[in-house]
C-alpha cells in the first residue's frame, strides 16, 4: 500500500446515516467531506413526523445533529453536488465532484427567506409529497442545513424579484457548475433508499387514480405538524377528516413478480406508528392494518405492537395480502376484499395507506459504476454480509444505512458509526493530520471590571427592520446602565460585521457582548467564536431573539414588536451583566478500553479498537472466548459459512494482537471513575486485578432460553434450534423423517413479551439444512408470524418452495404437544380451519434469546439502566443506540437486544467508533455550564442523585455531601431545581441570572 | 383607561419548545406580543421559586414549555417539571391566585403552529383572569402575603424533597424496593402545602413583632390549636423562638435570619 495516506474521508449521502458517519469521524480526528446530491442534508428522516417505538418527534431529535453537522469545523458540506469519478486505492483516493449551480451564493445567503416570500412561481413541494406548494427559490424544510436557498432553474421564470429583495446580495443567476477534486483516504457510501415506485408497478392499487389512496410517506407528511394539514389526516378527494382508514402492507415488498422478493423491514412498524399517531390526531379514527406477518422484530417493537392493539384499538387483520383496491365513485371511498376466519369479506374505507417498500436508490447503478463497487441483484450494495457487513467489494469503500439492505433508523445509525470505524481504521495513522485546531488569542482577564456591554442590533435586511424600529432599539439600549456601546447592522451575522464586532470590543474595552437578532440555537456559536477571537470568554456573550420572537410573529403590530424587542434586549443586558467567564477544564484520557464479554461483539470490539490504535482489555467470564458463537456452525448468507473455522481465526487474531489483553475466568467486581479515567477491579481466576481505562464497552451477550414447555428435557427428541444445529454439525446427517419446529418458545409470551428476532431465520436455516441432508424429510414450522426480514425473506421463500410447511398459530391456538408412543403435536390449520395431528421424530423448539443473568449486577456496578426485559438500555433508542447516557460507557450485541451476527459485528464496530471520539483525544474539555454544590448548604439527602439521569451528581457517603462529576454533567439544571436545600446552582443559568432576566421582562426599573 | 395587556413570562427549554417558538417565527405564525421568553436548557431547570417570584413581581401569567413526554433531551427532566407544576398549581390556589395563570405546555421542535396557538390561547386565558391582583397601584395585600409565604414554602426543604423524589418514589422504587402509590404522595403533598403555607405566614407575621397564638389565629383565620401545633414544629426547626410571656400569653418571634420576605 502506498505511504501517502490521507487523513480525510468522503461520505456520500447526507441523511441520518451520512451525518452520523461524518460526526463520528470529524470528532475522532479526521477531515470529512459530506457530499449530498440535494441542496439540503437531512434525508428521509427529515420528512418523518414521529419515530417508533418511542413516538419521538423526528425533527426534535434530529435537529441538534443537523446543526452540529452543519457547523462542525472538520466537516465540509458539499451540497447540490454529484460524485463523478474515483481513482486510487484504499488510503488514498482522488475524487472528482461536480457541484451544481444553486444560483445562490452560499457564503452570502443568510437563510432569511424573504426571497421565497416574494417569488411569484409555485410548484408542488416534493418534501411535502406534493400536498403543499413551494416556490422556485426555496429551501427543502424550515430547519434545513445549510440554511441556504436554491433556485429551481427548471421552473424559475427569471423575473429578478428575488435578487431585488435580497438584502444580502446572495442571488447569483450566473453561477455555474463547479468541478472540484478531493483527496481522501477512504469513502463511506450512505445514499439511503428510494420508495417503491407506485406509478410504474402494482397499478391495481389505484395509486394516482384514486385520490384517497396514499403512500405511507404521504400519510407521514399529513401527520406532521409542518405538513399540509397541520397534523390532521384529511381525505385528499374532499378534505374531510378521515374516520376509517386501512393500511395495506407489503406494497412493493415480498413480491417476486415485480422483482422485489425481499422484506423492507420497516413498514410493519411504520404502519403501526402511523395508525397510532393518526388516531391521536383524528380522534375516533378506526384504523385497520392488513398484513401477512407482523414483523415487529426490533427492541421493544412487540410491546409497541401489543399496545397498539390493546390500548389504541388498532385492528390487525392477519393472513391477508390485499391485491387490489376498487373505488366507490360516489363517495370516493375505497373497497377492499379480504379473508377473515375463512370467509371473504368486503369492506369500505375512507382512506387507504399503502405501506410502500424500500428499494435501492434510483441512481444506485450509476453510483456503483463510478465507485466500482458491486451491487446485489436488487441493486442494494453488496457486502460479505456475515463478518464484514460494512465493507463493499472495493477495499477502502464502506457502506452504511439502507443502501446495504432495508433497515430502520437505529440500525442505520449503528451501521453508519460502524462504517466510520472501518473507514478510519484504514487511515488511523493519519488521525489528526488534516483537521484544523483553531487557535484563539489568550483570554482577557476581566476580573472585577465593571461590565461594559456592547449591543449589536440586526436589521436582517427587512426581516427585522421591516417591523421592528431597529434604530429606536439601539437608542434604547444606549440608555441602559453598563451599555458602553450600541449599533445596528444590516446583517449582524455577515463576515464584515464579525470583524466590526471585534474592532468595537477593542475600541470600547467591551467585556460583554449582546447580539439582538435571531435564534441562539443556530447563531450563538458563530458569535461566541467572534468574541473568542477578540479575547473574550464565550460565556460573556448573550443573544436576544428579536426576529423569531418579534418581527416574524408580530408583523402587524410594529409598535408592540418594537417594545417587545426592547424588553428582550433589556433582559439580555440584565443577564449579561451577571455573566462570568467559564473555564473549560481539561481532563486526561487513557487511550484504552475495557470490553466486558468475549463473544463475537466483544472480540470484534477489541479488534476494531486495536486497529484504531487503542488498547483493549477483554474480561470474559468463561474459560475461553467465543460466547454463543461457539454453538453456531453455519449461516445462510456471507462467504464464509463455516462459523467455527472463522471463530478460530478471530481468536488467533486476538491472541497475536499486542494491544489486546484477554482475561478469561474473570468478572467485573467494581468500576470507579468516569469518562477518560475509569478504574476497574476484576476477579481474575479468584484474584483481584486492577485495570485503568478510558472507556467501557458492555458486550455481555445473551443466552438461549431453556424451555420448560413442550416436553423439553423430558423427551430426548425434543431439542432447541441451537442443539439441532450442533447435532447436525457433529453427525453430518439427520435420522428423522418428520420434523416439527415450534417458533416463539419463550418469546412473545406474557412473561417475555419481546421477539427474539433471529429464531425465524434460524428455523428456516436449519430446515433448509435438513433438506440438504435429507431431501425427502417432512418439515413443519409452526409460527405466530414469520419474521425473516430484509434479505432473509429470500430463504423463507426458498424453504416454502422446497416443500417446508409453515402453519400459523395464535396465542389462543398454541400447538398441543404430548408424549404418546412418541411425540404428538396437535395444531389448528387456519386456512382450512381444521385440526392437524403431527407425529414428528424430532421436535425442535425455537427458544428465546434471553439477557444474560449477569446483566443485573453489572448494571448496578456501572450504574447504567436495564430495559424492562433486562437487556441494557441505551441512551436513546433511535439516535444513540450504542451508548449509555453515562458518558464513556457503550454497549453492543446481545447485551442490547437479540440480533444476528452481522448486526453484532456492525454494532460493535459502531461502539468502537463512538468510543474513538473520546479515545482519540488526549484531553477532554468539560463545558462550563455545569452544576456546582454549595457544600455548606448540602445535607447529603440524595434528591439530586435521584433526578440526575447521567449519574453526574452523587452523594459522597463519607462526607455526606453531593459531588458533581463535571465531565458527566450536561447542564440541564434539574438537580438545581430539585435540591431541597437550594444548595445547587448551574453555571451560566444560575438562579440569580435567570431570575434577574425574567424580572427584567416585567419591570424596567428593576434592572 | 388603557386596555389590559397581560404580561407573560415564558421559560422554554432549548431543545423543543424554544425550537417550536423559532419555527413559529420561521413560518410567520402570528400570535399576541405578550410573552417574554427566557431560554433554559431544560424545563427541569425551572425552580418552583422562579414561578412564585414571577407572580410576586407582577407577572399576569407564567408559561413553562418543555419537550413532549418521552422526548426530553435530558431523558426525564420534563417529568420532574410536570410534578413541580402540579405542586405549584396547588400552592397558587391555596395562596388565592388562580392556578390557570400558570401553564405547562409540551411543544415539539416541529410544532410552530402549536406554539403560536398556545400563545394565543394562553394570552386569552390570562386576559380573561384579569391583572395579577398583587401587581399595580393597589396590590391585594392578603394575596401578596400568601405569595411571600408560598415563596418560602417552595424554598423550604419539605416540599422540595417531596416533589424532588416524587417521580422516583411513584414510578421506580423507594429504599425498601417498593413503589409509593400516587394517592399517598398527593395526600402528603396536599398536607405539606397547607402546613408550610401556614407556617411561613406565621414566620412572616412574627418576623418583626412577637406574636401570640391567639393573635396569629385571629389574623390568619386559623384555629388556635392548629397555630400552636405549627409553632411547636417551627420551634423544633429553630425558626421561631419564645420571646417572652406577656401575662399568661407566650409571645413568639421568628428567627429573622431564616426568613426573607
Amino acid at each position: 500500500m502506498s505511504n501517502d495516506k490521507v487523513g480525510a474521508v468522503l461520505v456520500i449521502g447526507g441523511g441520518i446515516s451520512g451525518m452520523q458517519s461524518s460526526l463520528d469521524l470529524a470528532d475522532s480526528g479526521f477531515k470529512v467531506y459530506l457530499l449530498e446530491k440535494s441542496p439540503t442534508i437531512g434525508g428521509a428522516m427529515s420528512q418523518l413526523d414521529k419515530t417508533f417505538p418511542t413516538n419521538d418527534c423526528a425533527m426534535c431529535i434530529m435537529a441538534p445533529k443537523l446543526v452540529e453537522t452543519g457547523r462542525h469545523q472538520n466537516i465540509k458540506l458539499i451540497t447540490n453536488a454529484d460524485m463523478e469519478e474515483v481513482v486510487g486505492d484504499a488510503g488514498h483516493f482522488t475524487v472528482t465532484i461536480s457541484k451544481h449551480s444553486r444560483r445562490v451564493d452560499e457564503t452570502k445567503c443568510t437563510g432569511c427567506g424573504i426571497c421565497t416570500q416574494r417569488c411569484p412561481v409555485e410548484v408542488p413541494d416534493e418534501y411535502n409529497k406534493g400536498f403543499k406548494l413551494r416556490k422556485a427559490i426555496f429551501v427543502r424544510y424550515p430547519q434545513a442545513v445549510p440554511s441556504v436557498y436554491a433556485i429551481d432553474k427548471d421552473i424559475c421564470i427569471g423575473c429578478g424579484v428575488c435578487s431585488e429583495v435580497c438584502g444580502a446580495g446572495a442571488i447569483a443567476y450566473d453561477q455555474t457548475e463547479e468541478k472540484m477534486q478531493l483527496e481522501v483516504g477512504s469513502i463511506i457510501v450512505t445514499p439511503g433508499f428510494d420508495e417503491f415506485d407506485l406509478t410504474k408497478k402494482r397499478k391495481e392499487y389505484g395509486y394516482g387514480k384514486y385520490l384517497n389512496v396514499v403512500s405511507s410517506l404521504e400519510l407521514e407528511r399529513m401527520l406532521s405538524a409542518t405538513g399540509p394539514y397541520g397534523g390532521l389526516v384529511l381525505r385528499p378527494s374532499d378534505g374531510k377528516v378521515s374516520k376509517k382508514m386501512a393500511f395495506i402492507q407489503c406494497v412493493g415488498s415480498r413480491d417476486r413478480s415485480i422483482g422485489n422478493p425481499y422484506c423492507s423491514s420497516v413498514c410493519c412498524m411504520f404502519a403501526i406508528k402511523e395508525a397510532v399517531i393518526a388516531q391521536e390526531h383524528n380522534p375516533g379514527l378506526e384504523a385497520t392494518i392488513f398484513f401477512m406477518d407482523m414483523r415487529a422484530f426490533g427492541k421493544e417493537f412487540d410491546d409497541y405492537y401489543i399496545r397498539a392493539e390493546k390500548e389504541h384499538g388498532i385492528r390487525f387483520v392477519k393472513n391477508n395480502r390485499i391485491s387490489a383496491i376498487a373505488e366507490n365513485p360516489n363517495t370516493n371511498n375505497l373497497i377492499i376484499n379480504y379473508i377473515e376466519e375463512g370467509e371473504l369479506v368486503t369492506e369500505e374505507f375512507d382512506l387507504v395507506t399503502l405501506a410502500v417498500g424500500m428499494t435501492a436508490p434510483k441512481d444506485a447503478k450509476n453510483l456503483s459504476e463510478k465507485l466500482n463497487v458491486d451491487l446485489n441483484e436488487y441493486n442494494f450494495c453488496s457486502t460479505d454480509i456475515l463478518f464484514s457487513p460494512l465493507e463493499t467489494s472495493r477495499p477502502g469503500i464502506f457502506v452504511g444505512g439502507a443502501f446495504g439492505a432495508p433497515k430502520d433508523i437505529p440500525d442505520s445509525v449503528s451501521e453508519a458509526s460502524g462504517a466510520a470505524a472501518k473507514a478510519s481504521s484504514v487511515i488511523s495513522s493519519e488521525r489528526g493530520k488534516l483537521v484544523t485546531v483553531k487557535e484563539y488569542p489568550p483570554e482577557r482577564e476581566i476580573g472585577e471590571e465593571e461590565p461594559r456591554i456592547g449591543v449589536f442590533v440586526c436589521h436582517c435586511g427587512i426581516n427585522i427592520g421591516g417591523v421592528v424600529d431597529v434604530p429606536d432599539v439601539v437608542e434604547y439600549a444606549k440608555t441602559m446602565p453598563n451599555v458602553a456601546y450600541a449599533e445596528n447592522n444590516l446583517y449582524t451575522c455577515s463576515q464584515d460585521t464579525q470583524q466590526k464586532i471585534k474592532e468595537k470590543i477593542e475600541e470600547h474595552g467591551l467585556n460583554r457582548v449582546i447580539v439582538a437578532s435571531c435564534t441562539p440555537r443556530t447563531h450563538q456559536p458563530l458569535f461566541q467564536n467572534t468574541v473568542a477571537e477578540a479575547g473574550l470568554n464565550p460565556y460573556l456573550f448573550e443573544m436576544a431573539n428579536i426576529r423569531d420572537q418579534c418581527s416574524w410573529v408580530h408583523m402587524r403590530e410594529p409598535d408592540a414588536a418594537t417594545e417587545k424587542a426592547k424588553d428582550l434586549v433589556r433582559m439580555a443586558v440584565t443577564k449579561a451583566r451577571l455573566n462570568s467567564p467559564l473555564p473549560k477544564v481539561p481532563i486526561e484520557v487513557k487511550p484504552s478500553a475495557l470490553v466486558i464479554g468475549g463473544g463475537i461483539s466483544g472480540m470484534n470490539s477489541a479488534l476494531e479498537l486495536s486497529k484504531q490504535g487503542y488498547e483493549a482489555f477483554i474480561v470474559e467470564r468463561e474459560n475461553e472466548l467465543g460466547g454463543l458463537m461457539k454453538r453456531i456452525h453455519h449461516e445462510l448468507m456471507g462467504e464464509q459459512k463455516d462459523i467455527q473455522k472463522k471463530l478460530k481465526e478471530i481468536v488467533m487474531n486476538i491472541d497475536s494482537d499486542e494491544r489486546i489483553h484477554v482475561f478469561t475466568n474473570s468478572t467485573v467486581k467494581d468500576v470507579s471513575g468516569y469518562i477518560g479515567n475509569f478504574k476497574t477491579i476484576i476477579d481474575h481466576n479468584g484474584e483481584d486485578k486492577e485495570i485503568e481505562h478510558g472507556i467501557v464497552i458492555v458486550s455481555t451477550g445473551g443466552e438461549e432460553y431453556k424451555p420448560s414447555e413442550y416436553l423439553y428435557g423430558k423427551n430426548e427428541n425434543v431439542l432447541t434450534q441451537l442443539e439441532l444445529e450442533e447435532k447436525m454439525a457433529k453427525e453430518q446427517k439427520i435420522d428423522a423423517n418428520t420434523i416439527v419446529m415450534i417458533q416463539c418458545v419463550g418469546s412473545r409470551t406474557p412473561e417475555r413479551p419481546y421477539c427474539s428476532r433471529v429464531c425465524c431465520t434460524e428455523a428456516v436455516k436449519n430446515a433448509l439444512n435438513i433438506k440438504e441432508l435429507k431431501p425427502d424429510a417432512n418439515i413443519y414450522v409452526l409460527f405466530k408470524d414469520i419474521r425473516t426480514y430484509g434479505f432473509s425473506e429470500i430463504f423463507y421463500e426458498e424453504a416454502a418452495r422446497k416443500g417446508i410447511k409453515f402453519i400459523r398459530y395464535d396465542d389462543e391456538t398454541k400447538p398441543k404437544v404430548s408424549d404418546k408412543k412418541g411425540i404428538e403435536v396437535k395444531i389448528k390449520e387456519q386456512f382450512l380451519n381444521e385440526d392437524l395431528v403431527l407425529r414428528p421424530d424430532l421436535l425442535i423448539l425455537s427458544a428465546a434469546t434471553i439477557p444474560h443473568t449477569d446483566n443485573t449486577d453489572l448494571a448496578q456496578i456501572l450504574k447504567v439502566p436495564l430495559s424492562k426485559h433486562k437487556f441494557f438500555l441505551e441512551a436513546h433508542m433511535k439516535l444513540r443506540p450504542v451508548e449509555f447516557a453515562t458518558e464513556g460507557i457503550f454497549l453492543c450485541g446481545l447485551a442490547h437486544s437479540p440480533k444476528f451476527f452481522e448486526e453484532c459485528v456492525a454494532q460493535s464496530s459502531a461502539a468502537v467508533s463512538r468510543a474513538a471520539t473520546i479515545l482519540s483525544k488526549e484531553k477532554l474539555f468539560v463545558e462550563g455550564t455545569v452544576s456546582s454544590v454549595n457544600e455548606d448548604k448540602c445535607t447529603g439527602c440524595g434528591t439530586c442523585e435521584m433526578v440526575c439521569p447521567y449519574g453526574a451528581i452523587r452523594v459522597d457517603m463519607e462526607e455526606l455531601k453531593a459531588k458533581v462529576a463535571e465531565v458527566l454533567c450536561k447542564g440541564c439544571g434539574t438537580c438545581g431545581a430539585a435540591c431541597p436545600e437550594k444548595a445547587i446552582d448551574i453555571a451560566h443559568f444560575t438562579d440569580i441570572q435567570l431570575l434577574s432576566q425574567a424580572i427584567a421582562a416585567l419591570k424596567e426599573g428593576s434592572t | 383607561m388603557k386596555a389590559f395587556e397581560p404580561k407573560i413570562v415564558g421559560f422554554l427549554c432549548n431543545w423543543c419548545s424554544y425550537a417550536g417558538a423559532d419555527l413559529a417565527g420561521v413560518s410567520r405564525f402570528q400570535y399576541p406580543p405578550n410573552i417574554r421568553i427566557v431560554r433554559v436548557m431544560c424545563s427541569g431547570r425551572v425552580d418552583p421559586l422562579f414561578v412564585i417570584e414571577m407572580f410576586i413581581q407582577g407577572a399576569d401569567g407564567v408559561l413553562i414549555g418543555g419537550c413532549h413526554p418521552g422526548d426530553c433531551h435530558y431523558m426525564e427532566g420534563n417529568y420532574h417539571t410536570e410534578r413541580r407544576v402540579k405542586m405549584l398549581k396547588k400552592v397558587l390556589a391555596k395562596s388565592g391566585l388562580e392556578p390557570e395563570r400558570l401553564s405547562l405546555e409540551w411543544i415539539a421542535a416541529s410544532e410552530g403552529e402549536r406554539f403560536a396557538k398556545t400563545m394565543r390561547d394562553f394570552t386569552e386565558q390570562v386576559r380573561s383572569l384579569g391583572p395579577n391582583p398583587v401587581a399595580g397601584e393597589k396590590p391585594n395585600l392578603l394575596i401578596m402575603e400568601s405569595l411571600y409565604a408560598a415563596r418560602n414554602a417552595v424554598e423550604d426543604f419539605r416540599l422540595r424533597t417531596l416533589v424532588g423524589k416524587e417521580l422516583a418514589l411513584v414510578e421506580k422504587e423507594n429504599v425498601y424496593d417498593e413503589k409509593i402509590p400516587q394517592e399517598r404522595i398527593d395526600e402528603l403533598m396536599e398536607n405539606a402545602i397547607d402546613e408550610e403555607l401556614v407556617r411561613t405566614r406565621i414566620l412572616l407575621l412574627a418576623k418583626d413583632k412577637p406574636q401570640s397564638v391567639k393573635g396569629l389565629a385571629d389574623k390568619m383565620k386559623v384555629p388556635s390549636r392548629d397555630i400552636l401545633k405549627h409553632i411547636v414544629t417551627l420551634r423544633d426547626r429553630n425558626l421561631i423562638r419564645l420571646e417572652g410571656i406577656e401575662g399568661t400569653t407566650p409571645m413568639y418571634l421568628a428567627q429573622t435570619q431564616e426568613v426573607e420576605a
